[in-house]
């Protein structure tokens, strides 16, 4: 409005404005009808846009940086996934890839969207569904996939059970997953290869198909232990070349697993007393060297049992007509956590839950 | 194409046909409202032929629209010469109609209606209109090689039923 009335004010802010209209209000005198139309043509008709672009065209950096909010998607991953630096380096290429593909098409050079496709390898509990969870947001911030959904499926999503039965379950899982992310857990099971009427290899078909010519609608993820999902893709050429990132998850040290007990038990809102912190050390030290160890889920698992004999010594407690706090009701105590039957060394007789591996679940 | 007719049926046919992009925009429109998308398709024109066969099943629980022009184009592929048509279903209680519908593809020549007039009592005139295309049988309508529709790329579940 107040630009009609002062015609020399900013020329940019006005090729931006819809013409003026109404009684009253005067045409804007030396102005193009459409002040845009002329720079757009300068790209439109380019036959070799290297060449006829000037080398020191501007480009705005700290328009497309915030625009695309990197850092705050980088420093929500940083925040909420401990160690894991390797992934987390990954996934800071693959935002600055992105940055940097969208600052080329600011003016006008080609950018071709990148293959985006990964694989999640390591052992139980070190974060691969997490991460994989967490993939699909930030994509999505980045303004890489549509919707940024996330659809995880096993095997029995994809393999059909009889002949004429897969293709249409195969398709119908990456048409849902469409504009965000599919997330294949346990991949390794969807081809058996010792088994030749195993109607894994019809899903893999379509998988690589879709893979390759919807780049731009979809990204795969598989997740699964690094053992199962090499010889996966040695039985299946052609995949491994088609994802771009094969991210191997470490096991974590005995400080970072410490440090997920210690956010774990924020989260619940619990408190271990220094003493317990210690019991604790000592029970991951001892149980790092026991078979089936989870890395995260082993930490989340004892802590849950944890919980539970904190719950009955309250209990007990109260029922012997002690009065509780609220400090009782969040500490964890050392006797809570020297309990556990690691720390007798007989693990085998342990009936507790955690020494079954999670079935149809990695992460 | 100096005979002929151009087919409008639907939302949008009086617009020039729809590219890819315009496809998906209006099929994204839909799942945002929150209506399945169903392909369908049909070499029999006839305004009164309201069943046209369906391409695969409704797509209830797609997020993005490409998953919708991925089935169009696979539609494309078998039946590069007929009629195909995308739906959008809004399946709401007190609702459950069509909410927009729109041709995605077309034959390439059309050769339109053929007008019958039967003399009737009293020199009254009844009206028949048949589209010229189904003096042939179904499935060689439109072909301009006279193969009929690709097959061995049919829909998951799709029959291709005659129809009467």
């Amino acid at each position: 409005m107040t630009d009609a009335a002062n015609p020399a004010s900013d020329p940019s802010a006005r090729a931006i404005e819809p013409p003026p209209a109404g009684p009253g209000m005067a045409p804007r005198e030396g102005e193009e009808p459409y002040g845009r139309a002329e720079v757009d043509n300068r790209f439109v008709d380019l036959d070799d846009p290297l060449t006829e672009i000037p080398d020191d065209t501007p480009v705005d950096v700290d328009g497309v940086f915030e625009d695309s909010r990197i850092e705050e998607v980088l420093g929500e991953m940083d925040r909420d996934l401990l160690a894991l630096h390797e992934v987390k380096d990954r996934i800071r290429e693959i935002a600055a890839l992105l940055l940097i593909d969208r600052l080329r098409r600011s003016i006008a050079l080609e950018a071709q969207a990148p293959t985006l496709h990964m694989s999640f390898t390591g052992n139980p509990g070190t974060g691969k569904t997490t991460v994989a969870a967490k993939m699909g947001k930030i994509l999505y911030k980045l303004g890489y996939v549509r919707k940024g959904h996330l659809v995880s499926v096993t095997r029995d999503d994809l393999v059909g059970q009889y002949v004429g039965h897969t293709a249409p379950k195969t398709r119908d899982v990456l048409k849902r997953a469409m504009g965000g992310v599919l997330f294949i857990d346990e991949a390794y099971h969807i081809y058996r290869v010792d088994n030749e009427r195993d109607y894994g290899q019809e899903t893999v078909e379509l998988l690589l198909q879709v893979m390759e010519n919807d780049r731009e609608d979809i990204v795969v993820i598989m997740a699964g232990y690094k053992k199962q999902m090499d010889r996966f893709f040695s039985d299946v050429p052609g995949l491994s070349s088609r994802i771009a990132h094969h991210i191997d998850f470490p096991d974590y040290s005995i400080d970072e697993l410490m440090e997920i007990a210690r956010l774990m038990t924020e989260q619940q809102r619990y408190l271990l007393s220094s003493d317990a912190g210690k019991a604790f050390r000592q029970y991951l030290g001892l149980r790092m060297d026991q078979p089936r160890f989870a890395n995260g889920r082993s930490v989340r698992n004892a802590l849950d049992r944890a919980r539970m004999r904190q719950a009955i010594r309250l209990y007990d407690a109260g029922s012997r007509g002690r009065k509780l706090t609220k400090k009782d009701l969040v500490t964890i105590e050392a006797d809570d956590i020297l309990k556990s039957r690691v720390f007798e060394g007989g693990f085998y007789e342990e009936s507790e839950s955690d020494t079954t591996p999670a079935s149809g679940q990695v992460g | 194409m100096t005979t002929g007719l151009r087919i409008t049926q639907g939302t949008f046919s009086y617009l020039p046909d729809f590219d890819d992009d315009e496809i998906k925009a209006q099929i994204q429109y839909g799942i945002d409202n929150g209506w399945a998308c169903a392909i369908e398709f049909t070499d029999d024109p006839h305004p009164r032929n309201i069943y046209w066969d369906m391409w695969g099943m409704p797509m209830f629980d797609i997020e993005d629209a490409a998953a919708g022009l991925h089935e169009v184009n696979r539609c494309r592929e078998a039946f590069p010469n007929h009629y195909i048509r995308v739906t959008l279903y809004n399946s709401k209680l007190t609702k459950q109609t069509t909410a927009l519908q729109f041709l995605v593809n077309r034959p390439p020549h059309e050769p339109g209606f053929k007008l019958e007039r039967q003399e009737s009592h009293d020199r009254a005139i009844r009206y028949t209109m048949t589209p010229y295309a189904t003096d042939k049988p179904p499935g060689e309508r439109y072909d301009s090689d006279g193969l009929g529709p690709r097959r061995g790329s049919n829909a998951d579940g799709a029959a291709d039923s005659p129809r009467g």
